[in-house]
């Protein structure tokens, strides 16, 4: 290899590649929107102390069930909490769960989901387990580990994250079988690839897109999952102001004080629907062949 | 293109290559029966020759390829690369052998990953193998790519981004990076238009030449196999039936498979085509159920009653010029052979 080398003038250098914020908004609203919808509610979660305006906690019998006004803006509930206090606060408790909910099944998933669907002797064995956890309901796990233990956030993640795993190693198991065929990968193997850097390099990449998908999916069904569960008692304790437990106590008043539950199921509602457009946004653009360039 | 030297140890040499494929069937996966996709096959690759391996679809020409890569498993037989046996070899042991035989594919768009850049695929053997790292491998990939007749800033482009030809080149380029003994090319031009079939054709005889690779050229046009080969080897239902020069192979074809092959290539002359003699008719046998005897004696207009009882075996009927036909023996009159009855 000497003659041809000298084609290449000394000094050749790669031209960088240059990024711009406004074009990448520009071109993924999608994204944009979710990602800044989503902020928004983190920024309101992590200054709940300094947003609310009074003790969410705090109750006064004398204030129960008023409306929406100047001195309480989400009205009271029938112990005369302020209501748009205990919403701020429930941002934390929807957001620490969807997220964990959405990482801890995520990392896990996608670990069990590389290993099944490149090494087919583990596959087996895993799968079948996967299938016995996935037939276990949330809600039931969660009461069942609650009377085992005691109420509290960490017990309502680890009982949300137990039967969405296997949702996530499905999913990922499935792009690994479909591309460890793909000739790229045999392509690798002639290369000289060995089987790590094959897994992270050509296909742990290739499943992110679809993971990313999946997550959200399960973050969102996580926050409606913890949501349930303290609706239904068996989340979080009840004086703890998650969106679900004010729905909940909300319920009984429904008819004369709506607020106290369409409020926090419209944050909610918005939570979830911020998760979801980020995760449509990402997928899109994840995906070279979908993406314009940047 | 000069003839390679015979004096030297061929490259890579492959002897009785049997792959069998398990048939799994019925309720609980029982292994029901096999296919013969591979089923003894011997050849050997001088360095700077290319043989080409043509033959019908499903004969077994691509597994070959892939057996000799050891991207499937061999059932048995040898295959010795630059005097090494790596038939027998477990995946960690044969790497450090993944360096001497590369491999172009077929399809350039789907043998690329399509979230890494050119220039990352083409470097990656060089930092497998540990012969560059970094800034060096872009070095060497940038000059890979000018060798290959790309432009070096392609080195930040995707698969998608490339053209059938420049992916093909891609794929060249990658196979080129380590500076392999053989490369096994499985049908690298069938995806092209026929204007650039020509140029990556020229372009591997060039380098060829430059690095005196031997390629395992597999591929079913007898267009682009006169273009490129040095030798050809006919296969038919994972045996071959005839290996010989190609000068000879055109001139002499001596297998009625192979005389059947050429007479049903489109001929360059429209007046030859009136002679033509015949097209073989019927369809090839399942590899599952390959017919007894010689496996061609279904199709074939010469067989007699011994064709469909005797395996024929693969013998040198003249210097280079093996032929597995009871009907050629050794000596025998190369002309035109009777059809019996």
């Amino acid at each position: 290899m000497t003659a041809p080398m000298a084609i290449l003038a000394d000094d050749f250098v790669l031209p960088p590649r240059r990024f711009s914020l406004a074009t990448a908004i520009r071109r993924n609203p999608t994204i944009t929107f979710g990602a800044v919808l989503l902020a928004a509610l983190i920024i309101v979660g992590i200054f709940a102390p300094y947003i609310a305006y009074s003790d969410p906690f705090k109750i006064a019998p004398v204030n129960r069930l008023r409306p929406p006004s100047e001195r309480w803006w989400f009205g009271t509930d029938q112990f005369g909490r302020d209501v748009f206090s205990r919403t701020v606060y429930g941002a934390r408790v929807s957001l620490i769960v969807g997220l964990s909910v959405a990482l801890f099944s995520s990392a896990v998933g996608l670990g069990l989901g590389l290993l099944c669907g490149y090494f087919r002797k583990v596959d087996s064995i895993v799968m079948r387990i996967m299938d016995g956890l996935m037939a276990i309901p949330s809600i039931l796990l969660a009461i069942a580990l609650i009377t085992l233990t005691r109420p509290g956030l960490g017990i309502v993640i680890v009982a949300i994250v137990i039967p969405e795993v296997p949702r996530i190693v499905r999913v990922v198991r499935a792009v690994v079988l479909s591309i460890r065929n793909q000739p790229y990968i045999e392509s690798a193997i002639a290369g000289g690839t060995k089987n790590t850097k094959l897994l992270l390099r050509h296909v742990l990449p290739n499943t992110l897109a679809p993971l990313i998908v999946q997550s959200t999916y399960v973050c969102a069904s996580g926050m409606l999952i913890e949501a349930s569960l303290s609706f239904l008692g068996a989340g979080v304790p009840p004086e703890v102001p998650s969106w679900g437990n004010i729905i909940a106590q909300g319920r009984t008043f429904f008819q004369i004080a709506p607020w106290t539950i369409l409020i926090p199921g419209v944050f909610l509602a918005i939570t979830v629907l911020a998760v979801n457009l980020l995760g449509d946004g990402l997928r899109d653009r994840l995906d070279p062949r979908l993406a314009r360039r940047l | 293109m000069s003839e390679p030297s015979a004096a030297e140890r061929p490259v890579l040499e492959v002897e009785g290559l049997v792959k069998h494929f398990p048939i799994h069937g019925g309720l609980l996966q029982r292994r029901t029966g096999e296919v013969r996709a591979v089923d003894g096959v011997s050849f050997s690759i001088a360095r700077g020759e290319t043989l080409g391996l043509v033959g019908e679809s499903g004969c077994g020409k691509s597994t070959i390829g892939k057996t000799v890569l050891k991207l499937i498993e061999p059932t048995s037989g040898r295959i010795v690369l630059a005097g090494e046996n790596i038939s027998a070899l477990k995946p960690g042991a044969m790497w450090a052998h993944r360096r001497r035989i590369q491999t172009i594919f077929q399809d350039p768009y789907s043998s690329m990953n399509p979230r890494l850049p050119a220039g990352t695929i083409v470097g990656e053997p060089l930092e497998n193998f540990g012969l560059s790292r970094g800034r060096d491998t872009d070095e060497r990939v940038a000059k890979l790519f000018e060798r290959v007749g790309l432009r070096p800033d392609a080195m930040r482009k995707y698969a998608h981004e490339f053209s059938g030809g420049q992916r093909q080149r891609l794929g060249i380029a990658k196979a080129l990076s380590v500076n392999p003994d053989v490369i096994v090319a499985d049908e690298p031009v069938s995806a092209l238009d026929v204007s650039v079939q020509a140029q990556v054709l020229n372009l591997l005889i060039d380098l060829q030449e430059e690095f005196r690779l031997a390629y395992l050229f597999i591929s079913h046009d007898l267009a682009v196999m006169r273009h490129i080969s040095h030798r050809i080897a006919v296969m038919y239902l994972g045996r071959i039936v005839e290996i010989t020069t190609k000068r000879r192979l055109f001139s002499q074809p001596l297998h009625p498979y192979t005389e059947a092959l050429l007479s049903a290539a489109t001929a360059p002359d429209p007046k030859r085509r009136r002679q033509r003699k015949r097209i073989v008719e019927g369809d090839v046998p399942s590899p599952a159920n390959p017919p007894p005897g010689c496996h061609f004696h279904t199709r074939c207009p010469y067989a007699t009653a011994e064709c469909k009882v005797t395996a024929p075996p693969l013998i040198e009927v003249a210097e280079g010029h093996h032929v597995a036909c009871l009907r050629r023996p050794v000596g025998g009159d190369p002309g035109p052979l009777s059809i019996p009855g």
